[in-house]
């Protein structure tokens, strides 16, 4: 190749060779543009950028450490507070509401600070958003090559239990698992493995449970489509040419089945994103999520639903940051899919 | 049809099988045991109790004692004895004297409660979770068709993209958030509703709200991507050609064939609303089925738990069962597979 640079290049054609490249794109940056000009799908990944800063930085943004009690002020909440919820009222005024205004959004029945609270909850809640799909993703991606490439009675046994797995009711089998991992570490013996997993989601704040709680019951849809997509795409004849030159089972895979179904997996699994911050909404508001005092949105609506008539501001400011970050998860989601989706292509 | 439709039922079987062995499996790995609370019992009568119910047999006699209870019919005659073992679900009185009865289902006794069957929870609080979630079921399907059929027949204009940025709105608004919301918005502030309770009028609509509005933004956009390929397909085209009406096309060809995969999801949603949900059911303070699905495996409520997941697994299995035969029923090319 070093030759063929050295000779000199024919006129003519350069100008075209430019014009080419300057227009030439790649279907995956034709997506991107598609995604760059989709609004909504900007401000949703916008918004999710600042809530990873937010979750990132949270000790320097946070005003208050959001374990700090304090009885004094407890259900204590500033007066723009008591102005925006009418029922409110400042105990000056005849009330029952303290007047603090050092709580920016007021304080829970502990006297915690719930801006604090928030802000740290966008860790749990990030967290769950950006590691769960990847372990169901790598899950789902396991199965679905082992069955669609190796085919036969190993491909009936896991769609079999993929069946099954779909069949069970989700939020049981979550709840299920997860009060075998919660109440299941405290009887264990220390040396085993399984201890050594309780200390380390212990040392997560519960986390690591909540994700392989989730994980374990969400990878079904993708072993199906990626099984799917395996049939489809070996079918190739470029699969075929590479399986005549002798490439083995592992680079087929990899240089050409996986690139060919990356693609909807992705967009797959960042549609399932909301779906998952919900389910650990769901297990802290049941008392079966991360582990207190680590503050969760869902953990922090479960604690102030109750008291809404009295002290609505306890539920409605996390609602609002788990509602804002769902929202901006399925924008994502929703641009992310139409702008690979090739049967939108050239309808707009 | 006819094999297909056996082919089905037995596989039904299959499933409800590995879901009982499953669960069975992973709720006797939670250790402890109903008994064992926060006061401690006296040995003998933490022996007498499990004794009581069983729980000291071998763990396998007691999964199939389980199932024959619920699988096996029995015939009783004579007076029937009040024993908590002999509750049945469904009792069918037969025409042959002497108090002849069939007898099916027998969920077992529920530990939480002294005198409590499963099949009692079933009687009394699982008809309040079926009403509230039909009514939800009711009313996504009356949001969601209209509001996503709309959308795609009017493509990339304002209407669609108000009511498709509505349906995101749906979506990301779990029932966790919404019901807080609703009941503060419409209970507390406005006092048009009561914030909790069941059984008048007012008291139904916030929690079907709550429970509704994301599955009728679901079935919107869904209506809304189905209808959009259906409207590209060639059999359209032909529909239009040989001057059939827009109202024609659109009624009789493309709405018809775009509800197959809105089938799809309908069903195992419907199964999920009729068994109660946790959340809403607990904000809103309605006695249903939802809390045990919670309280039963933190109480290591044995009987409740497999009571309860069955129920809800039967109820999803038949639905999906139900789902695939209207789909080849609706879909002729599928019949032909």
């Amino acid at each position: 190749m070093a030759d063929l640079d050295k000779l000199e290049r024919p006129q003519g054609i350069t100008q075209a060779q430019r014009l080419v490249r300057v227009k030439g794109r790649s279907l995956t940056a034709d997506a991107f543009h598609r995604l760059s000009r989709n609004r909504a799908a900007m401000i949703g990944t916008i918004i999710i950028i600042l809530n990873i800063l937010v979750a990132l930085f949270a000790p320097r943004i946070a005003p208050k450490a959001f374990d700090d009690v304090s009885f004094k002020d407890t259900n204590g909440a500033p007066a723009w507070v008591t102005k925006v919820f009418p029922n409110m009222k400042p105990l000056e005024q005849g009330g029952y509401v303290k007047v603090r205004n050092s709580y920016l959004l007021g304080a829970d029945s502990l006297g915690r600070d719930l801006l604090s609270r928030i802000i740290y909850g966008a860790r749990v809640s990030l967290a769950v958003g950006i590691v769960t799909p990847l372990i169901s993703l790598i899950a789902g991606l396991t199965v679905g090559l082992i069955a669609g490439y190796r085919g036969g009675w190993l491909d009936n046994l896991l769609m079999r239990i993929v069946d099954i797995m779909f069949a069970f009711p989700t939020y049981l089998l979550i709840i299920l698992l997860m009060a075998v991992f919660r109440l299941g570490s405290s009887a264990l013996e220390p040396g085993s493995p399984a201890y050594a997993f309780s200390r380390l989601d212990a040392a997560m704040g519960g986390l690591l449970f909540i994700f392989i709680g989730i994980g374990i019951t969400s990878w079904m849809g993708d072993a199906r489509l990626v099984r799917g997509q395996v049939l489809s795409v070996r079918e190739n004849d470029y699969v075929l040419a590479a399986y005549a030159l002798g490439a083995p089972t592992s680079r087929i895979i990899l240089r050409h089945i996986l690139p060919n179904i990356f693609g909807p997996l992705i967009i797959a699994e960042t549609l399932a994103i909301p779906g998952y911050i919900g389910y650990e909404a769901f297990l802290s508001f049941i008392g079966l999520g991360v582990n207190p005092p680590t503050p969760s949105w869902g953990g922090m609506i479960a604690d102030g639903a109750p008291r809404i008539q009295s002290f609505p501001n306890q539920a409605i400011f996390p609602a609002l940051a788990l509602f804002v970050l769902m929202f901006a998860f399925n924008f994502m989601g929703d641009g992310l899919r139409d702008a690979f989706d090739p049967t939108l292509r050239g309808r707009e | 049809m006819a094999r297909f439709i056996l082919r089905r039922f037995l596989w039904m079987l299959v499933v409800l099988f590995a879901i009982s062995l499953i669960t069975f499996g992973l709720m006797r790995a939670i250790p402890g045991g109903p008994f064992t609370g926060e006061k401690r019992l006296p040995a003998e009568t933490l022996a007498a109790l499990n004794a009581k119910y069983h729980l000291d047999q071998p763990l396998y006699i007691q999964y199939l004692t389980f199932i024959r209870d619920i699988v096996i019919p029995r015939v009783t005659t004579g007076e029937q004895s009040n024993y908590l073992d002999h509750e049945y679900l469904i009792n069918i009185s037969l025409p042959l004297g002497d108090r002849a009865t069939l007898r099916w289902m027998n969920f077992g006794p529920t530990y939480s409660t002294i005198g409590r069957t499963v099949s009692d929870i079933f009687r009394d609080n699982l008809p309040i979770s079926m009403q509230l979630g039909f009514l939800a079921f009711t009313l996504s399907v009356v949001i969601g068709i209209p509001l996503g059929a709309i959308s795609a027949l009017r493509r990339n204009t304002l209407v669609d993209y108000s009511a498709m940025g509505l349906a995101v709105l749906g979506i990301s608004v779990p029932v966790i958030i919404l019901a807080p919301m609703l009941q503060y918005l419409f209970g507390v502030q406005l006092k048009w509703l009561p914030v909790s309770g069941w059984g008048k009028l007012q008291q139904v609509i916030l929690p079907t709200f709550a429970l509704g509005v994301a599955n009728s933004a679901l079935v919107a956009r869904l209506t809304r991507a189905s209808l959009l390929q259906v409207l590209s397909q060639d059999y359209i085209r032909t529909a239009r050609a040989k001057g059939l009406s827009e109202r024609m096309v659109v009624v009789r060809h493309a709405l018809k064939n775009s509800l197959i995969p809105i089938v799809t999801v309908l069903g195992p949603t419907l199964a999920y609303l009729l068994c109660g949900t946790f959340i809403v059911e607990t904000i809103f303070g309605i006695p249903g089925m939802g809390k045990f699905f919670v309280t039963s495996v933190t109480g290591r409520d044995y009987q409740v738990i497999m009571g309860t997941v069955l129920l809800l697994a039967m109820f999803l299995v038949i639905a999906n069962a139900v789902v695939d035969i209207v789909y080849v029923v609706l879909d002729p090319r599928i019949r032909q597979e």
